[in-house]
C-alpha cells in the first residue's frame, strides 16, 4: 500500500455551527495506480485530498504514506515527506512575478538542490510537459492549459512518488482537459508515479482512472475498479454520475412505447463485445426486429462501455430466444419495461 | 535669478539635504520595524498560517492608537522617550525617533494590505512542496507582493516628506522649515515659491518612479 487513510474524520468549527467534512473515511491507494475520487461540490473531496499531505489536519484518524503515519511526524519530518508528494491545483498556483523557469527552479532552490541539478531538472521536466520554448514567459502570457503544464512540471521536478491532483482540469476547456489528462496518463506510465485525483467530472474518471471512489456527505459511498463501478453501480449517486454520460431522452421514450406491449431492454456491454454486431445477428437468426431507442458507447481507460436501450418487436417465443442469445455473448440484459404479453423474459 | 541663487542657493540646498537625510533614515527604520509587523499581522489574522487572536488584536490596537495621534502632537508627546533613546530631542537626530514612531505603524498597515493580496493558493502550493514557513514568507509572500509593496512604500515616503515639514519645530531644518521660517515669517515670497515647487517636483518624481517600478515588477 502506498497511501492509506484510516477512519479519517474532519470537523470544521465555525461560530454558528460545526460542519462534518469527512466522516471516518478509509481509503487505500496502491503504488502505480491512478485513483479517482468523484463527488459533487461539498461532498468533502477537497478536504480529503488536502488531508493526504496534511495541508488540512484531521480531527481524528491517521494517514499512512508508505507505512509512515503522517500525523505523528514533527514539522521537519513532515516537510521531508511532502517533497515526495507532488500536488497540482485547479488554480495552478504559480508565482505571477516569476518566469516559467523561475517557477520551477525556486522551490527546488528552497529545498536545497544544487544549481547544476536545478537547471538539469528544469530542462528535463519542461521537455516532459512540452514547454521548453516558454522558459522565459510569465504566467500571464500563458493559456490555462500551459499554466497547468508548468504546475505539473514544478510538481514533477521534485521527483515525487505520488501526485495529488485537486480538480486540476476543472478550470480548463474540454479540449485542454483532454490534453492534460493525456499528460497525466503518460506521467503515470513513464515515471510510475501514483496519482490520486479528485474531480466532479465523470469523463476525467473514465479516461484515466484505474480505480474510483464516489463521495457524498463526507463519506465514500462506493468504491471499486473503474469497470466494476461502471458496469454495476450500486449507490444512487454513482448511478447518477454514470447516467450523466448517457443520453437522457431514453427514459422519456419508454412511456410512449409502453402501449406496444413489447419489452424494453437495457443492454450493457464491456470491452470486446462492443466490437460485434450483436443486434444484426439477432435480427438475422430470430424473428425479431430490434428497435433502438437510445444508445451510447463510452470509452473507458482500457475498454469501452456501451449501453443500448432496445425494444424487441416480435412474438414471445422468438423474443425469449433472442434474449438468451444476447446474454450468451456476455452482454448484460436488464428489462426496463415488460410487455403485457411477456410477464418476464429474464 | 542669479541674485536669487547666490543669496538663497546654499540655504535651499542645505534644507533639501536635511529633508533627504530625515526621510532616508526615518524610512529605513520605519521599514525595518513596519515590514515585520505587517508580516506578523498577515500571519496572525484569522485564517492566517499562525492564527493568534491575542497577538493580532494587540498589534492592531497599538497601530491604531499611534496612528490616531497627529505627528505634530506625537513629536512633543514622546519627547522624554526620544531623549531616553537617542540622548537628545532636537536636531535631525531628535526628530528621527518621532518620525519612525509615526511612520512604522503606517508602513505596517500598508505592508499588511500588500501581503494580503498574495494568493493563498500559492502559499499552500509551497507548503505542499515542503518549504518552511520563514522561506515562504520571504521568497513567496514578500516576493510576490513586491509591486504592492513598492506602491505602499512610495505612499509612505511621500507622507514622510509631509511629516518632516514639522521637524523645524525641534530645529531639524528641512524644506518645510525653510518655507515656514523664511517664506512665511520673513515674507520671502520667492523662497516660499521655490520650496513649494521643489516639494511638488520631488513628490511627482517619487510617485512616477514608484509606479514605474511597480509596473515593471508586476509582469502582467
Amino acid at each position: 500500500m502506498l497511501i492509506q487513510l484510516h477512519q479519517v474524520s474532519k470537523t470544521f468549527q465555525s461560530n454558528i455551527q460545526q460542519v462534518e467534512a469527512l466522516r471516518e473515511v478509509s481509503l487505500k491507494v496502491n503504488p502505480g495506480e491512478i485513483y479517482g475520487i468523484i463527488g459533487h461540490s461539498g461532498a468533502g473531496k477537497s478536504t480529503l485530498i488536502r488531508i493526504v499531505n496534511l495541508l488540512e489536519k484531521p480531527t481524528s484518524g491517521h494517514i499512512d504514506i508508505n507505512g509512515v503515519d503522517l500525523t505523528r511526524l514533527s514539522p521537519k519530518e513532515l516537510r521531508e515527506i511532502r517533497r515526495s508528494v507532488g500536488m497540482i491545483f485547479q488554480g495552478f498556483n504559480l508565482l505571477k512575478t516569476a518566469t516559467v523557469e523561475e517557477n520551477i527552479a525556486l522551490p527546488l532552490r528552497l529545498t536545497g538542490l544544487s544549481h547544476q541539478e536545478i537547471s538539469q531538472r528544469v530542462e528535463k521536466y519542461l521537455a516532459v510537459v512540452g514547454l521548453t520554448d516558454k522558459k522565459q514567459a510569465y504566467p500571464a502570457q500563458l493559456s490555462g492549459g500551459q499554466k497547468q503544464r508548468v504546475a505539473i512540471a514544478r510538481a514533477l521536478s521534485h521527483e515525487p512518488k505520488i501526485l495529488l491532483s485537486d480538480e486540476a482540469t476543472s478550470a480548463l476547456d474540454p479540449e485542454t482537459t483532454e490534453s492534460i489528462l493525456d499528460l497525466l496518463l503518460s506521467i503515470n506510465r513513464e515515471f510510475g508515479i501514483t496519482i490520486l485525483l479528485i474531480t466532479h467530472e465523470m469523463n476525467v474518471i473514465q479516461r484515466i482512472c484505474d480505480r474510483v471512489a464516489v463521495m457524498e456527505h463526507g463519506s465514500i459511498v462506493e468504491e471499486g475498479s473503474l469497470l466494476e463501478v461502471f458496469s454495476d453501480p450500486r449507490h444512487p449517486t454513482t448511478k447518477k454520475f454514470i447516467n450523466s454520460q448517457f443520453p437522457q431522452s431514453a427514459l422519456s421514450l419508454l412511456s410512449v412505447d409502453e402501449q406496444d406491449g413489447q419489452p424494453v431492454l437495457e443492454l450493457s456491454f464491456v470491452g470486446a463485445v462492443t466490437d460485434q454486431p450483436i443486434l444484426a445477428e439477432v435480427s438475422k437468426q430470430f424473428q425479431v426486429s430490434p428497435n433502438i431507442l437510445s444508445g451510447n458507447i463510452v470509452p473507458l481507460k482500457n475498454a469501452h462501455y456501451g449501453k443500448l436501450i432496445v425494444q424487441l418487436l416480435g412474438d414471445r417465443e422468438e423474443t425469449a430466444k433472442a434474449v438468451a442469445y444476447i446474454k450468451s455473448t456476455g452482454v448484460k440484459v436488464e428489462e426496463l419495461k415488460g410487455g403485457e404479453a411477456h410477464a418476464s423474459l429474464l | 535669478m542669479q541674485a536669487f541663487y547666490s543669496r538663497w542657493g546654499n540655504v535651499i540646498f542645505k534644507a533639501t539635504i536635511e529633508t533627504f537625510q530625515m526621510v532616508t533614515i526615518a524610512m529605513f527604520f520605519a521599514v525595518l520595524i513596519g515590514l515585520p509587523l505587517g508580516v506578523l499581522l498577515t500571519l496572525t489574522r484569522k485564517n492566517g498560517s499562525l492564527e493568534n487572536r491575542w497577538v493580532y488584536q494587540g498589534l492592531n490596537t497599538l497601530i491604531n492608537l499611534i496612528r490616531s495621534i497627529p505627528f505634530i502632537i506625537l513629536l512633543f508627546y514622546i519627547l522624554p522617550f526620544t531623549k531616553l533613546l537617542v540622548g537628545t530631542s532636537i536636531g535631525v537626530k531628535g526628530v528621527i525617533v518621532p518620525l519612525v514612531v509615526h511612520t512604522a505603524p503606517f508602513v505596517a498597515r500598508l505592508m499588511e494590505s500588500a501581503l494580503l493580496e498574495v494568493d493563498r493558493g500559492v502559499v499552500e502550493a509551497y507548503e505542499a512542496m515542503g518549504v518552511s514557513t520563514p522561506k515562504i514568507i520571504w521568497y513567496v509572500i514578500i516576493r510576490e507582493a513586491r509591486p504592492a509593496i513598492v506602491l505602499g512604500l512610495t505612499m509612505a515616503i511621500i507622507a514622510l516628506i509631509g511629516a518632516t515639514a514639522m521637524a523645524g519645530l525641534v530645529g531639524a531644518g528641512g524644506l518645510g522649515n525653510l518655507a515656514y521660517s523664511y517664506g512665511h515669517l520673513r515674507y520671502e515670497v520667492s523662497v516660499m515659491h521655490t520650496t513649494v515647487l521643489l516639494l511638488i517636483v520631488l513628490v511627482q518624481c517619487l510617485q512616477s518612479l514608484g509606479n514605474h517600478l511597480a509596473t515593471r515588477l508586476r509582469k502582467e
